[in-house]
């Protein structure tokens, strides 16, 4: 007991050999975790095209042969029809944000089983923020192929209209749209500022980014936390089929939500349950300059659940690793 | 006693269970500074436990770590700067180049720029890697990936060294070679390493040891108390004979 209480005193005095870690070194943390994410993304060109040919296969394929098939009335946030594969393609940007979320959740439980998260989690910043920062250098990487899809999709002939004014959207309570709760009976539009003139032809590339990264940290957060549950890679092709595609199908990324409800009311009430809805909803409105609020609230709701409960699995004291044994297991 | 005295590592009165199996038990053990400490034990003594104890992946109920003093639980930050990890299994990756593994480490210690680049350079000529470093970590040897792994860990200046069995795998060479380089360490760096391995013919008679047994500490001392303790004449057989195993296992 004497060495423990007499090196309480020396570790005052050596306190200063390592500095306080102040907002310098917390944004060289930030900004070193965000560029390896994106350096070993740029290093794996074949994931790079898996990524970018999935959406344009839904796209050029899928989309081309239901646009005969699906009719897609004037819902908001169009103001006139549309063609099925414009309808599709905010869908597909969220696709491509649920795919590499939970590519890079594979990567975390890869990474556990090597040492890399360790390594991560052996930093001495707070873990929240690690986690918090890797994720932020997940949606990096997600934004790379969003732009480069959205940038093949603009070659092929589908791309956000001009915008004039940006707006918000405040959720109405009719059948064909999401809310769960909606009181209100009809959509409140408010203006909220004019885009300069300059940038109304591209206004809806820069307007979804936000959208973009609020998306991506919530399906990031949800993915980290799967990630600390998750006990082996095995088990994850499973949750590829349990999570991934009942939340893409199960979800107004294809079809519009009237249409669902038309052929099952069931299936209509688990899409407006299921949080990936607003996600492509908060996508969609964002590429016509719009925020709709309700799907703003629900996934910034659920991303600071996801990310409350991640931070919970890998709290050292009571996370869900500590009680297993994990990661990288074994005693 | 001033820092110039105070352990790189104390462990006291540790116990940790993962449900209703005890995997250590009251364990206690100390690295002082420019010490090079062998934690011996057999596969499941209860080694990597430890070190997940002491790396905070998740917390001691009991007892205390502190790790220059600093206590891991009370005061993560300050600890966890103070301490480098080699883990067992590889923690680089290997399609960056040398230089960007520890770029990237730096970074995790809150070191950018210049400081980085010139600390990552060093660290390199540490371990003998310096014309590599430009190259992918995928084009190395086993030997040399794991030396680029104690350069990373050497990037913030820890002055707790823990190595978990990083010879495995590794040819003869390329063991010498790692060790060697430890060794060196210790005296240059003043590093308080703690070496974990199951491997006797990796302790030299001049280290610390610590044999650990399901989860118990059965001795802490130099290699002619280990040798003493079980009244042998070496220090193989000092330690079959203290953790009771045959020829077989413990070779």
């Amino acid at each position: 007991m004497s060495v423990v209480a007499a090196t309480a005193a020396a570790a005052e005095a050596e306190l200063a050999t390592h500095p306080k870690l102040g907002p310098s070194q917390y944004w060289a943390c930030f900004k070193g975790i965000v560029w390896r994410e994106v350096l070993r993304f740029l290093h794996q060109t074949e994931r790079f095209f898996s990524a970018l040919v999935r959406p344009l296969v839904w796209l050029f394929i899928f989309a081309a042969g239901f646009r005969q098939v699906l009719g897609v009335s004037i819902i908001p946030p169009y103001q006139s029809y549309v063609l099925y594969e414009e309808f599709v393609a905010p869908g597909l940007v969220a696709m491509i944000l649920l795919f590499n979320a939970m590519q890079s959740s594979l990567s975390m439980v890869y990474d556990r089983e090597t040492g890399t998260m360790r390594t991560l989690l052996v930093s001495p910043f707070p873990r929240s923020f690690l986690l918090v920062s890797k994720l932020l250098g997940g949606v990096a990487v997600a934004l790379l192929q969003v732009f480069s899809f959205l940038a093949v999709a603009y070659v092929w002939g589908i791309s956000p209209p001009p915008i004039d004014t940006l707006k918000l959207f405040t959720a109405y309570a009719s059948p064909d749209w999401l809310p769960i709760f909606g009181a209100i009976t009809d959509p409140i539009i408010t203006d909220v500022m004019r885009v300069p003139a300059f940038m109304q032809s591209f206004a809806g590339y820069i307007t979804v980014i936000p959208a973009l990264v609020i998306v991506g940290l919530m399906l990031g957060s949800l993915a980290l936390f799967m990630s600390s549950v998750i006990k082996q890679l095995e088990n994850f092709a499973g949750v590829m089929n349990f999570v991934i595609f009942p939340m893409f199908f199960a979800s107004s990324a294809l079809y519009p939500l009237w249409r669902i409800r038309e052929s099952s009311p069931m299936l209509f009430e688990i899409c407006r349950f299921n949080p990936f809805s607003y996600c492509v909803e908060l996508i969609r409105f964002a590429l016509y300059g719009q925020v709709d609020v309700v799907s703003l609230i629900i996934v910034l709701g659920c991303t600071a659940f996801f990310l409350a409960a991640a931070v919970y699995a890998y709290n050292p004291s009571k996370g869900l690793i500590a009680r297993r044994g994990g990661p990288g297991g074994g005693a | 006693m001033s820092r110039e005295t105070a352990p790189a590592l104390v462990v006291d009165g540790v116990s940790h269970s993962f449900g209703s199996n005890k995997v250590l038990d009251n364990v206690s053990l100390t690295v002082p500074q420019s010490t090079f400490t062998v934690l011996l034990g057999l596969n499941g003594a209860g080694k990597s436990t430890l070190f997940a104890l002491v790396t905070r992946l998740y917390d001691n109920i009991s007892g205390e770590i502190r790790i220059l003093g600093h206590d891991v639980r009370r005061r993560p930050t300050e600890a966890l700067q103070r301490l480098g990890v080699c883990f067992q299994s590889k923690a680089i990756d290997p399609d960056l180049s040398l230089t960007q593994n520890l770029l990237y480490h730096a970074a995790l210690h809150g070191i950018g720029g210049r400081d980085a680049k010139h600390r990552a350079i060093e660290a390199l000529e540490k371990v003998g890697l310096s014309d590599k470093a430009g190259f992918k970590v995928r084009t190395l040897s086993g030997g040399q990936a794991r030396r680029v792994e104690i350069a990373r860990s050497l990037m913030h200046r820890p002055a707790l060294l823990l190595l978990d069995e990083p010879t495995v795998g590794l040819d003869i060479g390329s063991r010498e070679s790692v060790i060697g380089i430890v060794r060196s360490l210790v005296q240059k760096e003043r590093l308080g390493v703690l070496w974990a391995t199951h491997l006797i013919d990796e302790v030299s008679p001049t280290d610390n040891v610590v044999v650990l047994h399901k989860g118990k500490v059965l001795l802490s001392g130099t290699v002619p108390d280990m040798v003493k303790a079980a009244g042998t004449s070496d220090m193989r057989d000092a330690f079959r004979i203290l953790t009771g195993t045959t020829h077989a296992e413990a070779a």
